[in-house]
């Protein structure tokens, strides 16, 4: 396998692990706390889509019982499954956005400030 | 097996506590702790009804709704997680019997939500010990991690910034472990543990199965504190109030070792553990170097647990039966003395006022009991027999003399000449610079030399669970023979 036919083949989970870097990027290096937020968020998307790439098939349907398509051929249908996981996971992702505005919340209101080196500054 | 559901009632006892505590501390205030106490040790009954029956008859399994695997998701309780989920819920029993008293000095309009959060804490923790599937276990690590990121935000004023670095680099490691189970998922087609472990044989040393299982250790390491990956645990551990120390530090991260075992086990011990030993065998060091240097008592027994989670991981990585005994032993020791030890800093904090170790002077006058508590455990970690973290220390170190590791028995026995030099500067400070009248900021704080101990019940725990400290040093060879030898997976 050529570099090139790697990069065509997997060109789909290559980007979502260029997409989960920014995410960590995102978190380390920016110093508002939202911004490391938002990082956070995409390193989480960037999961929740790796698994749902991994279930696509081409030329294939939902994966809902399809009389005119019949079930000799599972190839027909997608899998299911790293859906309904995801499902899970994007709950999962919510309420950890849930906790982490609520606990923001509570850092403006007492600090009103929500730059990393200042707040370290001010609790010292 | 009608009686086969017990593994899913260990969970589901607190789940269930979680929701009917904020409902019962509505009615009546003072009615959540004793809830969520009773909730704690029926989950306890179950787990000793479970260990005696798992020992007895073998592993117990529960499908759920019927399934059987791969389709479904199972409940495994195998000796191992007979053993973690006894301790599991009798560490967490004690904690929540003792933060009674205190979580109505320290924490007094957020306890309801504070037994709330436990409850769901331990349901995770359990959750996570008796799955069979890798996904559920992802989702019981987000349930117990949530509940952590909470408990640690009730707190003095810093908590809610340390809860948060806290929350990203917990939820960090949280994708990391999804996008490594990604990579196994999509080799394998499996989620089941057991069916995984079959499968993966088929498709060893491919580079998917490599990078998933590395990615799975990461994030791992991330979630139990590893000595690089560790900045999290020390802002965590110093600010949150006392009770949710109390309760967190002796369970939280071991369970994340657990997963790291469980994973471990399923990929028949890669390569790769060899690496982790290192990193391990630095953070013996570094986390005992780093203690040192600290002012703040809790700080400085949250970088110990650094050290100690570099024990229990150079035990798993070592590979061999010895080693394995040695870590499962030191997760249960470790467990015992840092509930005591930070127990009775949450009493000092509470009476003295102060957790600056070198304000700690008249100590052992004005609480003979809880001093008398910690230095047991302070014994057990610097490891002097009979208590038990001497007998785990010898494991470990039988365990690296087999596996010819010179380097790593070096760097155990270093970090116990460490571990005394930490834990002496808060006997030295405590004993041998008596109070004196003479000292005028002192004397304007109007302190005496009264004794004043902790309230009955805290002290009652503190003391219940340091003379399990030293019953686990003198029964060590029975405890290995009958449970932790049976639990050694074959390597």
């Amino acid at each position: 396998m050529t570099a090139f036919e790697f990069l065509q083949g997997y060109s789909a989970y290559i980007l979502l692990v260029v997409v989960f870097a920014i995410g960590l990027y995102g978190m380390m290096m920016k110093q508002n706390l939202i911004k490391k937020i938002m990082g956070m968020s995409i390193v989480q998307s960037s999961v929740i889509l790796f698994f749902i790439v991994s279930a696509y098939k081409e030329g294939a349907t939902v994966s809902v019982l399809d009389p005119a398509l019949g079930l000799e051929n599972p190839d027909l249908y997608l899998n299911p499954l790293p859906h309904t996981l995801m499902l899970t996971a994007i709950v999962v992702a919510v309420v950890t956005l849930g906790v982490s505005f609520a606990l923001v919340i509570m850092i403006h209101k007492r600090y009103k400030t929500l730059h990393e080196p200042t707040l370290l500054e001010l609790m010292k | 097996m009608s009686d086969s559901n017990l593994p899913l009632l260990i969970p589901f006892i607190f789940l269930l506590a979680a929701l009917f505590v904020p409902l019962a501390g509505s009615i009546r205030r003072w009615a959540s702790q004793p809830l969520a106490v009773i909730a704690c040790l029926a989950s306890l009954g179950c787990s000793l009804a479970g260990l005696q029956r798992v020992f007895t008859s073998g592993t117990m399994r529960h499908y759920l709704a019927g399934w059987q695997p791969p389709i479904g998701i199972e409940f495994v309780f195998d000796p191992l997680a007979a053993i973690f989920c006894v301790l599991l819920t009798g560490v967490g029993a004690l904690v929540l019997i003792y933060s009674g008293p205190i979580a109505v000095q320290e924490i007094m309009g957020k306890r309801i939500g504070f037994y709330s959060l436990a409850m769901l804490l331990l349901a995770g923790l359990t959750g996570m010990v008796v799955t069979g599937d890798l996904f559920n276990l992802y989702v019981f690590l987000e349930i117990s991690a949530l509940a952590s990121y909470a408990l640690v935000a009730i707190g003095d004023h810093r908590a809610p910034l340390s809860s948060f670095r806290y929350l990203t680099l917990g939820t960090v490691g949280a994708c990391f472990y999804l996008m490594g189970l990604a990579f196994l998922f999509m080799t394998t087609g499996t989620l089941n543990m057991g069916e995984m472990a079959r499968m993966l044989p088929l498709v060893n040393q491919q580079p998917q199965v490599v990078i998933g299982i590395v990615l799975i250790l990461l994030g791992a390491g991330l979630k139990m504190a590893l000595f690089p990956l560790h900045t999290w645990l020390p802002d965590a551990y110093t600010n949150a109030s006392s009770p949710a120390t109390a309760l967190i530090a002796p369970i939280g991260t071991k369970v994340a070792v657990y997963m790291m075992i469980r994973v471990l086990i399923i990929t028949g011990f890669p390569p790769i553990i060899a690496a982790i030993s290192w990193v391990a065998a630095i953070g013996i060091i570094a986390g005992s170097i780093l203690a040192i240097s600290q002012t703040n008592l809790k700080r400085m027994l949250a970088y110990s647990s650094v050290a100690n989670i570099g024990y229990i991981v150079l035990g798993v990585t070592l590979a061999n039966p010895l080693a394995f005994i040695g870590a499962v032993l030191h997760i249960l020791n470790h467990a015992l003395m840092k509930a005591v030890l930070f127990m009775a800093a949450g009493g000092i904090f509470n009476k003295m006022g102060t957790l600056d170790i070198s304000q700690l002077r008249g100590l052992p006058k004005k609480m003979p009991i809880t001093t008398a508590a910690f230095l047991i455990a302070v014994f057990s970690m610097v490891g002097i027999p009979p208590t038990g973290g001497f007998f785990s220390k010898i494991y470990l170190i039988f365990g690296a003399i087999e596996a010819s590791a010179w380097v790593f028995v070096a760097a155990i026995l270093i970090s116990t000449i460490l571990n005394f030099f930490y834990f002496f500067r808060v006997i030295d400070f405590s004993f041998f610079k008596p109070y004196t009248k003479s000292d005028p900021a002192r004397e304007q704080a109007g302190e005496t030399m009264k004794m004043d101990e902790m309230s009955p019940s805290m002290l009652l725990t503190t003391l219940i669970l340091s003379a399990a400290i030293v019953v686990v040093g003198v029964y060590n060879g029975e405890l290995v023979d009958q449970f932790i030898a049976r639990a050694v997976p074959g390597f």
